[in-house]
């Protein structure tokens, strides 16, 4: 019953959206105002709706209703209740809902900001935000319905939207409960947080394509983007760097990132999304590349859906995959339709997108920033053609293959090399102007400091080229950028008497998005360093042990002491846990847990790591086997990846900068608000 | 081989000669039957870990949990023992599994040529895009340059960029 | 990629320009289309006339003394071509009744059995038959192309093809009991 009167507000949700769509349309067709006003209240309208839906889905997730088939596969009795509510987004229909929900969001969020100076874009930013709407509900409506039911008829138990004839509904005992691997922490607030700044890059395409359909191509739609692209990058970072964190906790690889199709399909809106973050400031500074602008946009959100569709269409087998559905076709459909229509009209308003200014050098920061999203692209190229190349390899020659690591560690390894350099460059060339010999008397110093260092490290640490290549642009951009930073410190300083503190946390806040800027190359340089570590110094091992035995590695000694297995039957978890002494130089260092945990409701087990992280490295230990009679012997492999922790030090403070940036800056607001109270003339006060 | 049979020429130094051939035998057997008991976990690792199992896709052979997984790292574990080298081991997996149980495309010339013309022709377009973005600029120099007045004199970077901060 | 933020300041798209981005888009959504479509294809379908393959036989389970088998020196019999793996637990469901049903139609020589060993180890293949007292003709499934063409899903699938060659029935995952599997071969012998 509750699951009919769920599905009823679905479908209502659904018809609103369509009626904003067309009402948009329509009202701007016929300059009816009234019309437009309609549509954005409808708009309005899908947030309470949506959310009407989800309350009811939480509610039947979370009171064991499993006559819903979604609650059956999704949740068992032994779960707690926050994982039943979380159980939302771990399965098919369900986060489907849930992006719909998040969109929704954005889209009244957008709906409630003024509009008065952009009238004109109204009607067409409801049109692409409400068809993206529509689209995914739609999906949830006629594919994918999170509330079928399941019903006994004669031919045996069988998922329905609507009662069929002779059947009585059926309600099985118990849940299948979410899939282990699901029920980490980081696995909660990853989904959410990839979806996020999923659906918040849905909102700049709208404004793009608002701007394409009305022709008023100036730098408002940028101007009014600006912002929102830096929290959906943001949301879309931390959704990575939480991937990252789960798989190196959960996954029990020993690392943090497998070059999964499905993590690059979450990784390529991403890239082009920080192209475009560059090249805006182009567009800002110069007024040039508003093509390249436009086209970087419409790029991100078709990576974003193209993303969407792999992960869910079966088209790509991975183990991120959600179970094969039939929502292929449609969602194919939707792909063909926004590309098409995106080409089409950046292809038809190409001539109003001029440029303003010409490049004047070479080594000018636009110049610059302009082989930044080169190089962007061309990350992006290699991962596209990854993982679009099994697809091509086995269509046309039958030959299934594998394109792992090695493949995207070749080929991207010189591009992220070069891109970091960039970071130590760009920020010292000018706008407009820049020469060798302006740039070689900002450069020096950094880069005399930086070949120190490299000589440091080179007899001290490593004699690896690769590494000390990438230790040397490390080195190399922390001292560039640590140098201006601290130049503007001085010069505020000298200038306003300020301490250093007060000047630093000015100076910051005069300039967020350039000091948010540098900050999170900072935290770039910090990323760097751990995936250099993990990378090139990885050390691993692996062994049986009987009790009291050790093995030893990379200067750690790991000694086995016991194995134990209990189970916690109201969680339905077997979990084997084993305790390992871990000493150094006949130190002891501490006690690790590496475990399995058998769940019995999935049938599935998690191998947890026991990890012992230092800024210097981690030792990361598995349990691989034991002998489950004698429990005598276990087998466990041994990781020690220097640096790693660097690499979840740098996420934070790259998340800091993130906001730094994306923080708004009430003075030029207030400014550009008054400005415009002066111009009009009226409501003198409404301006604060 | 000279040496031994100087040796062997030299009457007294015959016990020794005999001595040293039969100490090279004997760590050549030694050598051999070290071949053939198991190898250990971390050699099977290092080729595990550059295959990969159709039964779960995008997971490293030698971190997979699963039952085929295992039976696979056993395999190797076999034929290290007798004797295989890593290249014949891969090349026994692509014959028996085919050539997606390699972590990296064999056909190398189309895996990495693809992305390598693209990325050239971006490079082509950037480099053609600069030349034409330059070439009215050496004609008309500062006077096609209205917006970058204020940031064209620029030997003090940092200082000008302060000022503009000011400004704000 | 920026190429065309330049090349043309003051007109519209160049056409050379244009037709690249079309090419490249409509080829972009034919290949995902036709990736598509294949993962939305089920196996072959009964009615599909299967094409020839050729299959090795592991010692000891070669088909009247050879050690390969040829899919078209078949014709005129009823072939059962079961794919499975010796990691496979419902497989071993099937194992028995599979074997008992071989022998069954073993004497009367109309009847095929091949098992096709899907992503398997010779020697773990081997505990399995032998644990099974399996005697029909088994071989490995090499580089998975028999799979391939026959589009599995998974393991244990089971096809049943005609004297034609032509495939008729399709079992996804274990039988449970004989009398399925001859429901299906009986009225192919008629």
């Amino acid at each position: 019953m509750i699951a009919n009167f769920g599905f009823g507000v679905l479908v209502v949700s659904f018809l609103v959206t369509l009626y904003s769509v067309f009402a948009a349309i329509y009202g701007d067709r016929t300059k009816n105002a009234a019309m437009v006003e309609s549509a954005r209240r409808a708009m309005l309208l899908t947030w309470p709706l949506l959310t009407l839906t989800a309350g009811i889905l939480i509610y039947l997730l979370v009171n064991n209703h499993y006559e819903v088939q979604f609650v059956y596969e999704v949740t068992s009795r032994s779960m707690p209740t926050y994982l039943k509510i979380t159980a939302w987004w771990g399965g098919q229909s369900g986060s489907l809902l849930f992006w719909s929900w998040l969109m929704s969001a954005f889209a009244s969020l957008v709906t409630l900001r003024k509009w008065d100076r952009d009238r004109e874009f109204l009607p067409w930013v409801i049109v692409v935000a409400c068809v993206t709407m529509a689209f995914f509900i739609g999906m949830n409506v006629f594919f994918e319905n999170p509330f079928m039911q399941l019903y006994e008829t004669f031919t045996g138990i069988q998922p329905a939207t609507f009662q069929p004839a002779d059947s009585v509904l059926f309600t099985p005992a118990d849940g299948q409960g979410l899939n282990p691997l699901l029920r980490h922490p980081g696995m909660i607030i990853h989904p959410p947080m990839l979806y996020l700044g999923f659906v918040s890059f849905v909102i700049p395409y709208a404004f793009a394509m608002a701007a394409l359909i009305t022709g008023r191509t100036d730098d408002r739609w940028i101007r009014l983007t600006r912002r929102w692209t830096l929290w959906a990058w943001l949301f879309l970072s931390f959704g990575l760097v939480l991937g990252g964190r789960w798989a190196y906790d959960v996954l029990g690889w020993g690392g943090y990132w497998g070059w999964d199709p499905v993590e690059i399909a979450a990784f390529m809106p991403w890239l082009t999304g920080t192209a475009f973050l560059h090249s805006v400031m182009i567009q800002e500074k110069r007024g040039m590349l508003k093509h390249w602008n436009m086209i970087l946009v419409i790029l991100t959100y078709a990576l974003v859906i193209f993303g969407t569709f792999l992960t869910r269409s079966g088209v790509l087998s991975s183990v991120h995959s959600f179970a094969q559905s039939a929502i292929g076709p449609l969602f194919f459909a939707f792909i063909g339709f926004t590309l098409i229509t995106s080409a089409a009209l950046i292809i038809y308003r190409w001539d109003r997108l001029k440029s303003e200014t010409r490049m004047t050098s070479l080594l000018s920061r636009e110049a610059l920033f302009l082989l930044n999203n080169l190089l962007f692209m061309s990350i992006l190229v290699v991962c596209f053609w990854g993982v679009i190349y099994p697809l091509v390899s086995e269509l046309f020659t039958g030959q299934k293959v594998t394109v792992g690591p090695p493949f995207y560690e070749r080929a991207t390894s010189p591009l992220w090399a070069s891109l970091l350099f960039l970071m130590g460059v760009a920020p010292l060339s000018a706008w407009g102007h820049s020469t060798v010999k302006t740039l070689g008397r900002a450069m020096w110093k950094p880069l005399v400091g930086a070949i120190v260092i490299t000589a440091f490290i080179f007899a001290t640490y490593t004699q690896k080229v690769g590494a000390l290549i990438g230790f040397f642009i490390i080195a190399l951009v922390l001292l560039v950028t640590v140098y201006e930073y601290w130049r503007g410190v001085n010069a505020r300083q000298r200038s306003q008497g300020e301490n250093i503190f007060t000047a630093f946390w000015n100076l910051t806040g005069r300039n967020r998005r350039r000091y948010g800027g540098y900050i999170i190359h900072i935290s770039m340089m910090f990323m760097a360093i751990g995936i250099i570590g993990i990378e090139m110094f990885q050390s691993e091992t692996q062994g049986t042990l009987a009790q009291g035995q050790s093995l030893n590695i990379a200067g750690y000694e790991v000694r086995y002491n016991e194995i134990a297995s209990w189970d916690n039957m109201p969680a339905g978890v077997r979990y084997t846990r084993s305790s390992i002494d871990v000493y150094r130089d006949g130190e002891f260092l501490g006690e690790l847990n590496p475990r399995i945990d058998y769940y019995f409701d999935s049938q599935q087990t998690m191998t947890i790591p026991g990890n012992r992280s230092t800024l210097k490295d981690d030792l990361y230990i598995l349990l691989v086997d034991w002998e489950p009679v004698s429990s005598s012997g276990a087998t466990f492999k041994i990781y020690v990846n220097p640096l790693v922790n660097w690499l979840w030090f740098g996420s934070l403070l790259f998340l800091v900068g993130i906001v730094i940036a994306a923080w708004p800056e009430k003075e030029t607001e207030r400014v550009a608000a008054k400005a415009r109270v002066r111009a009009t003339a009226k409501q003198p006060s409404a301006a604060d | 081989m000279i040496k031994i049979l100087k040796a062997a020429s030299t009457s007294t130094k015959l016990p020794l000669a005999i001595l040293i051939a039969l100490a090279f035998t004997l760590t050549l057997t030694l050598m051999a039957s070290a071949q053939g008991p198991t190898p250990t976990d971390d050699e099977v690792n290092r080729i595990a870990k550059q295959l990969y199992c159709p039964v779960c896709e995008s997971t490293p052979l030698d971190v997979c949990p699963t039952e085929a997984c295992r039976q696979w790292r056993d395999l190797i574990r076999t034929q290290l023992a007798e004797g295989k080298t890593e290249e014949e081991i891969k090349q026994y997996f692509v014959e028996q599994y085919g050539a997606r149980a390699l972590a990296d495309p064999p056909n190398r010339l189309a895996s990495y040529l693809v992305p390598a013309i693209a990325i050239l022709f971006g490079v082509l377009l950037l480099a053609r895009g600069f030349q034409m973005w330059m070439k009215p600029s050496t004609t008309e120099t500062n006077a096609s340059d209205p917006r970058g007045e204020a940031k064209s004199v620029d030997p003090y970077v940092a200082k000008l960029e302060e000022e503009l901060k000011k400004q704000k | 990629m920026t190429e065309s933020t330049i090349a043309a300041p003051r007109r519209g798209v160049p056409l050379w320009a244009q037709i690249i981005v079309w090419v490249l888009l409509v080829g972009l959504l034919v290949i995902v289309a036709m990736g598509l479509n294949r993962a939305q294809q089920g196996t072959v379908q009964p009615g599909h006339k299967i094409d020839n393959f050729t299959l090795p036989l592991f010692s000891g389970y070669e088909l009247d003394g050879k050690s390969e088998i040829n899919f078209e020196d078949l014709r005129g019999k009823v072939v059962v071509i079961n794919f499975w793996a010796s990691w496979c637990k419902p497989c071993e469901q099937e194992a028995a009744e599979l074997q008992e049903a071989w022998e069954q139609y073993e004497p009367s020589g109309q009847v095929v059995f091949l098992g096709v060993d899907y992503v398997d180890t010779e020697p773990e293949a081997r505990v399995y038959l032998k644990k099974f007292g399996i005697t029909y003709a088994n071989g490995p499934d090499l580089a998975t192309r028999i799979s391939q063409y026959f589009r599995i899903k998974g393991v244990p699938e089971t096809y049943f093809v005609d004297k034609e060659g032509v495939l008729q029935y399709v079992q996804v995952g274990p039988f449970t009991s004989i009398d399925q599997i001859r429901a299906q071969i009986d009225p192919l012998l008629k």
